[in-house]
């Protein structure tokens, strides 16, 4: 009986993880490639010292963003979605959906600057060569976007990486509510302080092979995509 | 639409002028080819005829017709018209099969004629069962191919081949040469290239423009440009270790070339007569002391230019007044000889190394 309730504690609380970091990363990447895209394009064309200023802007800022501290993610949240707050009226604090604005605001600032990289780099030389080939803008646009597949499959697998091994934000925003909130990271801190090991170990294994994976795909990712 | 004509073109980036009131015309089904050194202004110049850059001032026109650059269509529809090969191969990352359909999908054609024109293609370029393999995957030689195969297969009417063979081994420099005049005599092609090697330009162009400094010195067959050089064309020339002189056959089978000043150059060919040789840099061994080995001909000279060319150095050796020889080394080796100018050094290089025309 008791073996019953840690399996089913284990299941609930890794699907939770799943499916909180998996909706964030999925929104993220609908906002966020098309996003990091059209600035990647956006780089080779700012000759001007105007654009060209905009353009460091705008790249500093992605760049911090990427680095943005979950814990402070989670304040903001929070703050913004508490009963005083301007979104209070929602009643959104403490629920999954509140953990996965949190993430959500994390991941879009990461796969933004992974796509629009990966999309810079290749930019110039496909373009051309695809224009020389008879290609219009737009085919040509295309094209830089297939090629640069990769790159946007990786800024995806990063997010996706650290939205679920993510623990500051959603224990602020989510409230670590068991059966409910817990998820693989806030469920090893609560158990950890409670002396629960087999438990904490258990979740840590999870996690760690999660961990495994991404990676393994990342490498292949990268490998696959290697140009000479 | 072929005949291109290049009328008063000047070419500008933030302040330096890399082509100066540039004229010429090509004519129909004509190889015209466009010598000159590094940094000539021959790659700005394909650019633009390929319309992938806009002139500063001065204008293009192909049969007569203006180049309007203010329409994306015409831009569009005119270099649809146009193939054209870069000195680097860019592929994308798909199988050959699609890196060479792709200029045919563009335009819209059929499944099934896109796979007919790609077979015909691949077996021109000599690739033929490399469908499948992804372009990325591929040996420089066979990439280079692979991008000449995607700028013939829609048949253009002009093509435009920067440097084809520049970074190419001999065996795979010869196919894309064959391919060159093949194409240009079945086609009726025209052709416009680019190159800094002289034989090259020999074999294959029925006329040509000495482009230096980002300026036409001349123009005209090879002859009329380096029968009665001006005076960078000869410094050109020289770079590239062209020598004229008097050749005698000896009893050996070999030939002997008196250079003038004393200089006796021994090569593998057979021939009498008036001739013109070329060594290429790189087969010319540098040492600091007289070397014995098999290479016939050794001579002693100073170094009295050095030029760095990316991953290794140009020296030229003063051998006797006005013949210079280039030579092409490693950086590492120029460091581990301690060499600069003025030093003394030996150059030698075997009888089968000095080429004919």
């Amino acid at each position: 009986m008791i073996e019953d309730t840690f399996w089913d504690e284990i299941w609930n609380i890794t699907t939770l993880s799943l499916r909180v970091s998996g909706t964030a990363v999925l929104i993220g990447a609908l906002i966020g490639v098309p996003i990091g895209t059209i600035l990647g394009f956006r780089q080779f064309k700012g000759k001007r010292t105007l654009t060209r200023f905009v353009d460091i802007m705008l790249k500093s800022v992605i760049n911090t963003f990427m680095g943005l501290p979950p814990v402070v993610v989670g304040l903001v949240v929070y703050l913004l979605f508490t009963t005083s707050g301007p979104f209070g009226w929602l009643g959104l604090l403490y629920t999954p959906t509140a953990m996965m604005i949190t993430q959500l605001v994390m991941v879009v600032p990461i796969i933004i600057g992974v796509t629009m990289s990966a999309v810079g780099s290749v930019e110039k030389s496909i373009r051309e060569r695809a224009l020389s080939l008879g290609a219009t803008e737009t085919q040509a646009a295309w094209l830089v976007l297939r090629e640069a597949r990769m790159g946007v499959l990786t800024s995806i697998i990063v997010a996706f990486g650290a939205a679920v091994s993510e623990v500051g934000g959603i224990m602020i925003t989510g409230g670590n509510v068991r059966w409910w909130t817990r998820t693989l990271t806030t469920a090893i801190v609560v158990e950890t302080e409670l002396g629960n090991f087999t438990m904490a170990l258990t979740l840590g294994a999870i996690l760690l092979s999660m961990a495994f994976g991404i990676n393994l795909a990342l490498t292949i990712v990268q490998l696959k995509g290697a140009r000479r | 639409m072929p005949t291109v004509e290049v009328q008063n073109l000047s070419k500008e980036y933030s302040g330096r002028y890399v082509l100066k009131d540039v004229n010429f015309s090509v004519k129909n089904g004509e190889i015209f080819v466009l010598v000159g050194p590094n940094g000539a202004g021959k790659t700005t110049l394909l650019r633009i005829i390929d319309l992938l850059e806009e002139p500063t001032s001065g204008r293009v026109l192909f049969d007569g017709q203006i180049v309007d650059y203010s329409s994306k269509k015409d831009m569009v529809a005119l270099r649809r018209k146009i193939g054209m090969v870069f000195q680097q191969a860019i592929l994308f990352n798909m199988s050959v099969f699609d890196n060479v359909a792709y200029p045919l999908k563009v335009r819209g054609e059929s499944e099934c004629n896109i796979k007919q024109k790609v077979k015909a293609v691949l077996k021109l370029v000599q690739l033929n069962g490399f469908e499948r393999k992804n372009a990325l995957a591929l040996s420089g030689g066979e990439a280079q191919r692979v991008a000449i195969a995607q700028a013939l297969v829609t048949e253009p009417n002009l093509l435009l081949l920067d440097e084809p063979t520049a970074n190419l081994d001999p065996k795979n420099a010869s196919i894309v040469e064959e391919i060159i005049s093949h194409v240009n005599r079945e086609r009726q092609t025209t052709i416009i290239m680019t190159t800094h090697n002289m034989f090259q330009a020999e074999n294959l162009a029925h006329r040509l423009a000495f482009l230096n400094d980002g300026k036409i010195e001349s123009v005209g067959t090879f002859q009329d440009v380096f029968g009665k050089p001006l005076k960078p064309v000869k410094s050109f020339a020289r770079l590239e270790n062209v020598f004229n002189g008097v050749s005698k056959i000896t009893a050996e089978g070999t030939s002997i070339i008196d250079l003038g000043n004393g200089l006796k150059i021994e090569a593998a060919f057979k021939k009498a007569g008036n001739v013109r040789l070329h060594v290429p840099p790189e087969d010319i061994i540098l040492s600091t002391q007289p070397l014995i080995s098999s290479a016939r001909n050794t001579f002693e000279g100073r170094i009295t230019e050095i030029s760095d060319m990316e991953h290794v150095l140009k020296l030229k050796v003063k051998i006797a007044e006005n013949k210079n020889f280039t030579v092409q080394i490693t950086k590492r080796s120029f460091n581990e000889m301690q060499l600069n100018i003025g030093s003394k050094v030996y150059i030698a290089f075997k009888a089968s190394s000095v080429q004919t025309s």
